[in-house]
Order: C-alpha cells, then sequence, then structure tokens
C-alpha cells in the first residue's frame, strides 16, 4: 500500500465531494420572492397565529428595516439579496401522524439517505425527532412517551396555538427582536421551528432531538427554537442539520432561546452539515444564526456543537448568566476545508455571583479555509467569585489556510479568576515520526492526532449523537478520523 | 471651535511661521498627512480599535499647540527625572523644544540630536527620504496628525558597526507656562548593520497644568542589529500619552520595546513590529501599576512576514482603585512566515473593586508549521501566601506589596541596565507604597 501522507490528505480533502447531496422532488408550497409587510402577514396568517404574534413579527420587520447588515465578522461573502428570496415554503403534504406508515414514501427515501432511520432510532436510541423539512414539522414520534410527564415538545406554530401563554411569556426574552440584524429578520418571517417545556422538576427522559434540512432551492430557512427547563428540570436537547447540494447560497438565520430556570439544566448539542459549496467554494449555505441561553439561580446551559458544514459560519452560542451560582459551557469543534469560513465562538456573560463558565474551542482548518473563534467572557461589576476557562486550539493541515483567534476579556470586579489560553499548530512532524516509528502507518496516525485533538469535545456528545458527529467529521476530513 | 478644526486650520501657519523649507520632500508628507487627518478625524469608540479607550474627555481642551511663553528650567529641577548615575547621551525637550543647555549630544561615533536639524542639513538628506515616515504612514488619524506637525524630536542615526558606549536618554519636559498644552515630539532611530544601542524615553509634566502628547517614534534595525528601547511613563494626572511606535527589523536583528506605566491620566501606546527577514527576534515587555482613575491602554502588533522569526510578548498589569486597564495584542503570521514561534502572555491583577481590566489576546495566523500560542489570566493575589506571610510576621500591606512586586518581577528582570531596574524597582515600591527593603 502506498504511503499515506498529509499531502494525500490534502488532496483527498479536496477533491471530496459533499456525499450528502441530493435533492428530493417534494412539491412545495412556495411563496413569491421577496419581503415586506404583507409577506411577514401571510406567512403570520398561514400559520394561523394570534394577532400579537403577527404584530410581534410586524415590531421585528420595522426594526429590521432600519437595520444594517453586519460586516464586523472575518468572513467574506457574497451579501444574500434579501429580495431574491422566498420568504416561505413547506411541503403541501402536512399530515399529523402517529406512526412512521402514513409519511410520504419520498421523505421516508430523503431520510434513509441520510443514514436518519426514524424507526432505527425510536427502537434503539431511544430518541424523539422532530423532524423539519423546509419548515414544516411533519412527524413527531415519541409525543405520548413525552406527554405521561407533562413535557411539551411540538413544532413552534402549534406550540403558539397551543400554549400561547407560555410562548408568550418566554419568546424574544433572551434574543429580543432588535437583537441584531439577522436576529429581526428571523423574528420577523420564521416559519417554524421546535417549542419545548420541560414542567417543574421533571427529568426529560431522552434526548430530544430535531433534524432541519434546507430543501428547496433558494429558499432560506429560518428556525425558531425555544426551550425552557421549569424549576430543577433537565433536558438535552439535540440538533442536527444536513442540506442537499445547490449552486446558489442559500442562506440559513436561526435563533435559538434556551431559559433555565432556578437549578435547571440545559444540555444543547449541535452537528451542523449544511452543504459547504463545492472545492472550488461553489454555493454552500450561509448560516447567521443567533443561539443565546439564560441561566437562573443554580441552573446551567452547556452548548456542544460539531461544525463542518457551511460556506459561511457565523455563531455565537452564548450564555447569560444571571442567577448566583450559574454555569455556562461550551464546547465546540469547527472543521472548515476548501473555501469555507467560519466566525464562530462563544459569549458568556457573568451577572450573578460565584457563576462558572468553561470555553474549549477546537478549530481546524485545511484547503483555503478560515477559520475564526472570536469569544467575550465579560464579568459584570456585581459578579462576586466568577471563574472562567477558556481554552482555543487551532491545528492547520496546509498553508493556504488560516486561524484566527479574536477572545474579548472585559473584568469589573476584583473578585474574577479568568484564564484563557490559545494554542495553533500543525500535526507535528515529530508526532507522525513517532507513530510511524511504532507500526502506525501515516493514515491511522493522523487520524489518531486529530481524533486526540477533538477528543475534549466529542466526549461532551451525548451517546447517540457522537457516533453521528464522528459520521460527519468523517465526511469533512475523510482519512484524517478513524 | 473644536481641536479638530484649530489643528487643521493652524497647519498653513504652522508651515510658514516655522521657517519650513516647502519645496521639500517633507513638505509634501506633511501636506498629506493633514489631509488624511483632516478626512479621518479623531478615532472614536465606534473604532474597533480604540473600542476601550475614549479620547473624548481630552479633546474638549483648548490645547495650545505653540507655547509661546518661554519658562527656564534649571538641571536641578528635572534632575530627579533622568537616569543620572550612568554616563549617558542626553536630549532633552523644554514643551517641544530642544534644550542644548540641558543636553549632551554627539557626532563622533554615531549621530544623537535632533529632527529639525536633520530635516534640514543636505548632509542627512538621504537618511531622511530613506526613512522619515516610511513604517509610520497610513497607520492611523493619530499618527498622522504628528506627522503634520512633525518638526522637532531625536535624531538618532547609528552607522555600521557600532556600539553605542553609553545609552541615550530621550526627556521630554512640559514646563505649564500655559495652562493646555499640546506636543508632538517625533523621533528618528536609524540603527545599522551589527550595531547596537540602548535608549530610555520619559514624558514628563514639571507643572499641575494639562498636557497631551502625541508621540510618533520610527525606529529602523538593520541586520544583526540590536535596540533596547525603554519607556518609562510615570507622568502627573493631567498628563495624557499617546505614543505610537513603529519598529522595522532586518534579518538577524534584536529588538525589545519596554513600557513601564505607572501613572499619567490616560496612557496610550501602540507598538507595532514590522518583520523583514529571517531570524528576527521581537520582544515586547510591559509593566502597568495604575491607581486612582487613571487609564493605560497598551495595543500591540506583530506582523511575521517572514520565516524562522520570533516574536515573545509579555505584559502584566496591577489596577487599584478606579484605574482601568487594556491589552489589544495582535499577531499576525503571514503565509510565508513559516516556522514562526509567536508567544503572547498578558496576565493582570484586580485589587479594587472599581478597578477594571479589557484585554483582546489577537492570534490571525494563515501559516501552517508555526507555534504561536497567546495566555491571559485575570486573578487576585493568593489569601493563602498572604496568610502566609502575615503569620511569620510581615504586615498585610508589605505581604501584599512582596506578591504584586514578585508578579511583577519578570518583566523587571528584562531590563538590561541595571541602574535603571533599581530605578524602575523603585517606582514600583514607591507605587505599590512601602519600602520593599531590597534593591536590585
Amino acid at each position: 500500500m502506498n504511503k499515506f501522507t498529509e499531502d494525500d490528505l490534502k488532496k483527498e480533502l479536496e477533491t471530496k465531494e459533499y456525499e450528502y447531496g441530493f435533492y428530493t422532488e417534494i412539491e412545495a408550497d412556495k411563496f413569491p420572492i421577496g419581503l415586506n409587510e404583507e409577506v411577514v402577514i401571510a406567512i403570520s396568517k398561514k400559520k394561523k397565529e394570534p394577532e400579537w404574534m403577527t404584530l410581534w413579527r410586524l415590531e421585528a420587520f420595522k426594526v429590521w428595516k432600519e437595520m444594517k447588515e453586519p460586516d464586523w465578522a472575518n468572513v467574506k461573502y457574497e451579501k444574500p439579496k434579501f429580495q431574491d428570496i422566498s420568504y416561505y415554503s413547506a411541503p403541501v403534504q402536512k399530515p399529523k401522524l402517529d406512526s412512521l406508515d402514513q409519511v410520504d414514501p419520498e421523505l421516508l427515501k430523503t431520510f434513509d439517505k441520510l443514514g436518519i432511520s426514524i424507526d432505527e432510532q425510536k427502537r434503539l436510541s431511544n430518541v424523539a425527532v422532530d423532524i423539519v423539512i423546509d419548515s414544516v414539522s411533519v412527524a413527531t414520534t415519541f409525543k405520548k412517551t413525552l406527554n405521561e410527564k407533562g413535557i411539551i415538545f411540538m413544532p413552534i406554530s402549534e406550540a403558539i396555538q397551543e400554549h400561547p401563554e407560555l410562548v408568550r411569556k418566554y419568546l424574544g426574552t433572551i434574543v429580543p427582536t432588535s437583537d441584531n440584524f439577522y436576529a429581526a429578520l428571523n423574528s420577523a418571517v420564521f416559519s417554524d421551528g421546535s417549542f419545548c417545556y420541560i414542567p417543574k422538576g421533571v427529568t426529560c427522559p431522552m434526548e430530544l432531538s430535531t433534524y432541519f434540512r434546507i430543501n428547496e432551492g433558494g429558499t432560506g430557512q429560518f428556525e425558531r427554537t425555544l426551550v425552557v427547563a421549569d424549576e430543577g428540570s433537565f433536558v438535552s436537547y439535540l440538533e442536527g442539520c444536513t442540506a442537499p447540494a445547490r449552486d446558489e447560497n442559500q442562506l440559513h438565520a436561526a435563533v435559538v432561546e434556551l431559559i433555565a430556570l432556578d437549578d435547571a439544566e440545559i444540555k444543547y448539542s449541535t452537528v451542523q452539515n449544511w452543504f459547504p459549496g463545492d472545492k472550488e467554494g461553489r454555493g454552500g449555505v450561509y448560516n447567521f444564526v443567533t443561539k443565546r441561553g439564560l441561566c437562573e439561580k443554580n441552573a446551567k446551559i452547556s452548548w456542544t456543537q460539531v461544525e463542518t458544514g457551511s460556506a459561511v459560519t457565523w455563531k455565537y452560542p452564548s450564555c447569560v448568566l444571571k442567577g448566583d451560582n450559574s454555569v455556562g459551557e461550551f464546547y465546540s469543534i469547527a472543521v472548515t476545508n476548501n473555501f469555507q469560513q467560519a466566525d464562530t465562538g462563544t459569549k458568556m456573560i457573568h451577572l450573578g455571583n460565584n457563576t462558572k463558565s468553561t470555553i474549549i474551542s477546537k478549530g481546524i482548518s485545511a484547503g483555503h479555509s478560515q477559520n475564526s473563534y472570536r469569544g467575550l467572557v465579560q464579568i459584570g461589576a456585581r459578579a462576586k467569585n466568577a471563574r472562567n476557562f477558556s481554552q482555543c486550539d487551532s491545528l492547520l493541515m496546509g498553508d493556504l489556510c488560516g486561524a484566527h483567534t479574536f477572545p474579548y476579556i472585559e473584568v469589573k470586579n476584583k473578585t474574577a479568576q479568568v484564564e484563557h489560553e490559545a494554542t495553533t499548530s500543525k500535526i507535528g512532524e515529530d508526532q507522525l515520526f513517532y507513530c510511524n516509528q511504532r507500526g502506525i502507518d501515516t493514515e491511522k496516525a493522523i487520524a489518531l492526532i486529530v481524533n486526540g485533538f477533538s477528543k475534549e469535545v466529542l466526549n461532551k456528545l451525548p451517546m447517540e449523537f457522537a457516533v453521528e458527529a464522528q459520521k460527519l467529521l468523517e465526511i469533512s476530513l475523510e482519512g484524517s478520523v478513524g | 471651535m473644536d481641536l479638530k478644526e484649530k489643528l487643521v486650520s493652524s497647519f498653513l501657519a504652522f508651515e510658514n511661521k516655522g521657517g519650513l523649507d516647502l519645496d521639500s520632500n517633507v513638505h509634501s508628507i506633511r501636506s498629506k498627512a493633514i489631509l488624511n487627518f483632516e478626512k479621518e478625524g479623531f478615532p472614536t469608540k465606534k473604532d474597533e480599535e480604540w473600542k476601550y479607550t475614549s479620547l473624548n474627555s481630552l479633546l474638549k481642551n483648548d490645547y495650545s499647540l505653540f507655547p509661546k511663553t518661554k519658562k527656564a528650567v534649571e538641571f536641578k529641577n528635572v534632575k530627579e527625572y533622568s537616569i543620572n548615575e550612568i554616563e549617558s547621551y542626553t536630549l532633552v525637550f523644554i514643551d517641544g523644544v530642544f534644550s542644548s543647555f540641558l543636553s549632551d549630544t554627539t557626532h563622533d561615533d554615531c549621530d544623537v540630536c535632533v529632527l529639525s536639524s536633520a530635516l534640514t542639513r543636505p548632509k542627512y538628506k538621504m537618511v531622511v527620504d530613506n526613512y522619515f515616515n516610511t513604517i509610520a504612514k497610513n497607520n492611523n488619524s493619530l499618527t498622522e496628525l504628528n506627522t503634520a506637525f512633525s518638526v522637532e524630536g531625536a535624531f538618532i542615526n547609528i552607522p555600521k558597526n557600532t556600539i553605542v558606549p553609553k545609552p541615550i536618554q530621550i526627556l521630554n519636559f512640559s514646563t505649564g507656562s500655559e495652562k493646555e498644552v499640546m506636543l508632538q515630539p517625533r523621533n528618528l532611530v536609524v540603527v545599522g548593520e551589527n550595531s547596537h544601542v540602548q535608549i530610555i524615553e520619559r514624558h514628563q509634566n514639571l507643572s499641575k497644568n494639562a498636557v497631551l502628547t502625541n508621540a510618533v517614534t520610527e525606529i529602523f534595525v538593520h541586520k544583526r542589529a540590536i535596540v533596547d528601547y525603554y519607556k518609562i511613563q510615570n507622568d502627573t494626572e493631567n498628563s495624557s500619552l499617546i505614543d505610537s511606535t513603529f519598529v522595522s527589523q532586518k534579518q538577524q536583528s534584536v529588538a525589545s520595546v519596554h513600557t513601564y506605566s505607572f501613572g499619567g491620566k490616560l496612557t496610550r501606546n501602540n507598538l507595532e513590529f514590522y518583520q523583514e527577514g529571517e531570524h528576527i527576534n521581537s520582544h515586547l515587555n510591559g509593566i502597568s501599576i495604575l491607581n486612582k482613575k487613571q487609564h493605560v491602554d497598551n495595543h500591540t502588533l506583530v506582523n511575521h512576514k517572514y520565516p524562522n522569526c520570533e516574536s515573545h510578548e509579555l505584559y502584566k498589569g496591577i489596577y487599584a482603585d478606579k484605574s482601568t486597564g487594556v491589552f489589544n495584542g495582535k499577531v499576525i503570521v503571514q503565509q510565508a512566515a513559516q516556522k514562526t514561534n509567536a508567544f503572547q502572555q498578558n496576565n493582570n491583577i484586580l485589587i479594587d473593586d472599581g478597578a477594571s481590566i479589557n484585554s483582546k489576546p489577537q492570534l490571525e495566523i494563515f501559516a501552517d508549521d508555526v507555534k504561536c500560542s497567546h495566555g491571559c489570566t485575570i486573578g487576585q493575589l493568593d489569601e493563602s501566601a498572604l496568610f502566609y506571610m502575615q503569620s511569620r510576621g510581615i504586615p498585610k500591606k508589605e505581604a501584599k506589596a512582596l506578591l504584586l512586586f514578585a508578579f511583577g518581577n519578570d518583566v523587571v528582570e528584562k531590563i538590561k541596565i541595571p541602574q535603571l531596574k533599581t530605578r524602575i524597582t523603585k517606582l514600583i515600591a514607591k507605587n505599590l507604597g512601602v519600602n520593599l527593603g531590597f534593591e536590585f
């Protein structure tokens, strides 16, 4: 067998096409392109939303019109033309099903290709899946089990009708409509998403999971997720994304809000594999996401993410540690290849006493990609004994890619303890040599080293998800991850 | 009339009155610079580079740009501000004007003199044309402003293969002859191949009147040359300093810039290193010990362009009362700069509740075979160490000071002039309000 060198790996990475690039033909109910107040109202009507919701959207739209697209991130891309996007597309069939038999077989095939057998998941992994294809949920499983516990897990459009009091109370509290350009846009036009409520003292018995996919060419997807964990509850929430290969750039601007009340814990894991564009950098998804969580007293929010996709990623899952003794965590692996660009990181805002946060960020760049970590650690003047530890490591493969770190550390309290460290390196010749010397071939050695490099984060993923995360890492860096 | 208008409108008068040569190359540099400044104006908090430092409180003063009244300064008044224990060349500027009476210049082996003569004398035309405003240009509006009004400052020109026998001190005094004064000294340092020089720079206000200094220094370090540059900033509460230092290094050279910030209302240090060859070593060291409402902003940039270079950056800060500190360290490793080793560290201690620190250690890396790291910590004194010392009879205040001194010691250790080290140690002790009982 030929020796597998880093050059071979690089070549393989470059030529590697998007494996999940396929396109399901489902007749879609689609709005004409463009965005104005009428479109916002139409979306709201289509969803049969109450008046307060329509007003809320219009308010957001008004704010959005005044805003400018941000350009401070370390990414370069052609700005999306917001008037050339269709803001609503839903599969024509909108079944409310109890079992999978009633689901459109076309859809089921799509999932098979993705390697997600719902049947399999139902039986084996005990995961309730709320699948979102192009903005509308078509299958919800395990609803009954969740119902018994009083857990609400449903598409947010249904939640707005069935539990308006809860949605109204929490929606937009942690990511206000005026927060940023894309959050405002999302608030105005979001078509669907997930809503989850865990009642007091309940530990959610299974991992909640949603698969998002962008399906219809030329439609932006605006997901809205709201997770509320009431006092003393626990939930682990999984979000995974794959998108079919399309030539034109697609916009994805989601908003995720997490609210952990006193003593609650939310674990939010993401595997993101949107279409990254081909090896010349054509096409690919723009992923501009606002994710933020609020921790009340003794609460804990943990973000774990594996980012392998998207042409441009702009994403900062954040924690506002408002309550005393609250904990925020952020574990991330971001892999960029070819012409991908990622500007991601986190914000930890310490407001309460004895708050703690941990940031572990691993960036792997290959090809011509640019991978940036941008993080903020802010300790307020009244936050006594706050503690933060941040570590961001970057691994470079090839000399055409870049790795950047932009940490912002702002401390206003003398009792704070903040540590930040970052390193950048490539896979060491000596490390490879050591492995070779012990009979491990170069391919396996690279796999070993990359795996070890990302282990700290992979370990944080729930068991059921870790397998998929590994699989997605493989697609991005095949030949290097065993 | 706001300060910007005043500066722009007085530019013509400045050039005419100064009897400056209007045909020279320097004239066109100045004219371009004032246009750039007029276009950009003073930076605001909206600029990413000025996110944590606001100039507003400084810009509302009605500064006198060309102080007319002269005040005599005697040696005994300024003696304490120079390192007089050692022999040195000295360049003293009083309110921006060179004082030959207090200075000790030379033209023997090397040129230690003033910029005004370098700009006008044909002898130095080559040097000025080759170096003046080459690295500082198009950088930021404050540097442009300095360039527009650049007429006086230190000019140090060291030829090849010369070891300057004694350190050079650049002392800038302001006498407070007018209520509010703005000074814009401009220094040019050119160090030839295989040469070695040590420079100590200080800005000092001798009165209680407000002073804003906008200083720019350009340093050129040729092949295998070694430069040590020390900046002592221990000014009064009414003095503000915006200091921009640009260092351009050729292969195998070693340049170190040490910044000691112990006082001043607002101090902003822009320190930029450009590596223009292989096997270059750059050192950036700094220590800030602040109290009251002082503000220090250290902005550093190391631009690695060629392979096999190193940079070492170490900044420490101790912040008491309501003082605020900013550290923004940027390391850029260009694609060609393989085998770069770049290290950056920033450690801070907050003593009081009102103090705050904003730190932004930044890495931008485009080459793969590099070793780069940065670290940043913010913390406080170890209670158990304090208790240990107290239990052995060391009063709390002294114990605290000892710990803080130990914290900053590795920066002080890097000083290569023993007398200067003693001076800095004393300044630190004075700042911490104790008598350490030992000297270096």
